[in-house]
């Protein structure tokens, strides 16, 4: 079975959400969504700036089988990006926790996050499928 | 539930994610699909494609039906242990499968079809052979293992059974050698050099296990078709099928005109439409924006809808994104490809993209 941490939250669509600082989160696949997926070849990110809804299609990821699209996990505002996934989409497979996150929102509200998974929330999500 | 083949238990065993493909549940890739392909260009994969439908043909009777049946003719196997690759087609000229066919005697020919058809090309198969009394044997009690890259043959060879060192050692491409129930031949689908092995189904496991121990990488459908697709071959059922035609799928050449009395079936249909300007064409594509080509993406020239993607993704070797696409013969050098509601640009090129490790295409003046 694939990593979860416990100390993020978690999508049903396969994003984890780090926790609060100063106001942003960070956002990446898990590493179930990467195994799933495959070999990552391109990433297409969303610009620093865009403002963001839950739940609404804000990047994509291509494996070598197919294209997915990433949710935005709560409303806000993306503040940052990685850079790195441009070159080297392979950090989301090697380092979906670390090197591999995608990236970074100004949080709206951040009672939000209430309604996200926990570890073993998505873990029933991750053994379901 | 899906059929297994001999090799089943093994692929689990080295970690293979097993999917099920044309009825078979076959390894995806064991690991990294990337790491699969770089190995087959760099030096030795192996795939298990038992999930292949051999069939012998049998019979005094057998050259002049398969003269019938296929649109190459196998009266260009002049010796037996020569292969030929071949479209089957139905009387509408339409592919119904692809295949490789062996000479392994005056009277027995081999055929290696595809997974996916392999029902409806039996069923066909055997109601052709009927008037020519040609004995027509599924050979499920094989199976196959391909072998390829540069280094292949030179890991695969000592591996062999006693006798086929000294007759694979210096055969040439598109040649086999029989001995027992083994058939080794220097073919493939990855454009790299290499064996492609037919053998009991009871020695399979033993010989991937030897190869795996020599260094040869197991590799999945995955790291398959990212070769295949480098390798600008087309796959059956998305680069052609039923409803298209060889001379709009790339496959001209492998249609043998002459002699002109040779009836073939889907010779009456194709023969009018052989030298048709409007026939559309399959071209490669290599993408020179942002992004991946996947198979049904539209193909524009201009504002105009010209073509579709037949087989697209990324080529590992390449590092960017390729295609074949069918598309109207009036198109020029580039085009655009509408990926994901975007208008990217693409430039058309000949196939093959990869043939023995290397580029065949220019990727100069492509943007990244």
């Amino acid at each position: 079975m694939s990593e979860i941490p416990t100390d993020l939250r978690y999508c049903g669509t396969h994003e984890w959400v780090s926790g609060v600082e100063d106001g942003v989160v960070t956002v990446g696949i898990t590493d179930h969504a990467q195994e799933q997926l495959g070999d990552l070849v391109f990433v297409e990110l969303p610009e620093v700036g865009t403002p963001v809804e839950a739940e609404a299609e804000c990047a994509v990821v291509e494996s070598v089988k197919a294209a997915s699209d990433i949710y935005s996990p709560v409303d806000g505002e993306v503040v940052e990006v990685n850079e790195a996934l441009a070159d080297s989409p392979e950090l989301i497979n090697d380092d979906p926790y670390g090197d591999g996150w995608m990236f970074k929102i100004r949080v709206a509200d951040e009672t939000d996050l209430d309604n996200l998974l926990d570890a073993d929330g998505y873990r029933e999500v991750a053994e379901a499928e | 539930m899906e059929s297994k083949t001999a090799l089943y238990e093994v692929h689990k065993e080295m970690g293979a994610r097993m999917v099920p493909f044309a009825g078979w549940s076959m390894p995806l890739h064991y690991g990294s699909q990337i790491e699969e392909h770089h190995a087959v260009r760099r030096d030795a994969g192996m795939f298990d494609v038992s999930h292949m439908l051999v069939l012998d043909l049998e019979g005094g009777n057998a050259r002049s039906f398969l003269r019938h049946l296929l649109a190459n003719d196998v009266d260009r196997l002049q010796d037996s242990g020569r292969a030929l690759y071949s479209c089957m087609l139905n009387e509408q000229g339409g592919v119904m499968d692809d295949l490789i066919v062996y000479r392994l005697g005056d009277d027995w020919f081999r055929m290696v079809v595809n997974a996916g058809c392999a029902d409806k090309d039996l069923a066909w198969i055997e109601r052709q052979a009927r008037p020519f009394c040609v004995a027509v044997r599924p050979r499920r009690d094989l199976a196959m293992v391909a072998v390829q890259g540069p280094r292949a043959r030179e890991k695969a060879t000592p591996l062999l059974p006693p006798g086929f060192a000294g007759v694979v050692a210096g055969m040439p491409v598109f040649h086999a050698a029989v001995a027992a129930d083994w058939l080794v031949a220097r073919t493939g689908y990855t454009g790299e050099d290499g064996f492609e092995i037919m053998l009991p189904q009871g020695a399979a496991p033993a010989l991937w296990r030897a190869l795996a121990g020599a260094g040869v990488s197991p590799c999945g459908l995955g790291a398959r078709d990212t070769l295949r697709l480098e390798a600008g071959m087309n796959l059956y059922g998305s680069d052609m099928d039923e409803q298209t035609s060889p001379l709009e799928s790339g496959l001209g050449w492998t249609i043998a005109w002459e002699p002109k009395e040779r009836d073939f079936i889907g010779r009456k249909a194709l023969e009018p439409r052989r030298d048709d300007p409007a026939n559309r064409r399959l071209v490669g594509l290599l993408l020179e924006g942002r992004g991946v080509l996947r198979n049904h993406q539209k193909v524009f020239s201009g504002a105009a809808g010209i073509g579709e993607v037949t087989s697209g993704g990324f080529a590992p070797t390449l590092q960017r994104s390729i295609a074949l696409a069918r598309v109207r013969p009036d198109i020029g050098e580039t085009c655009s490809v509408e990926i994901r509601g975007r208008r990217v640009p693409a430039r058309v090129v000949r196939p093959p993209f990869v043939r023995r490790g290397k580029a065949c295409i220019d990727l100069e003046g492509v943007k990244s």
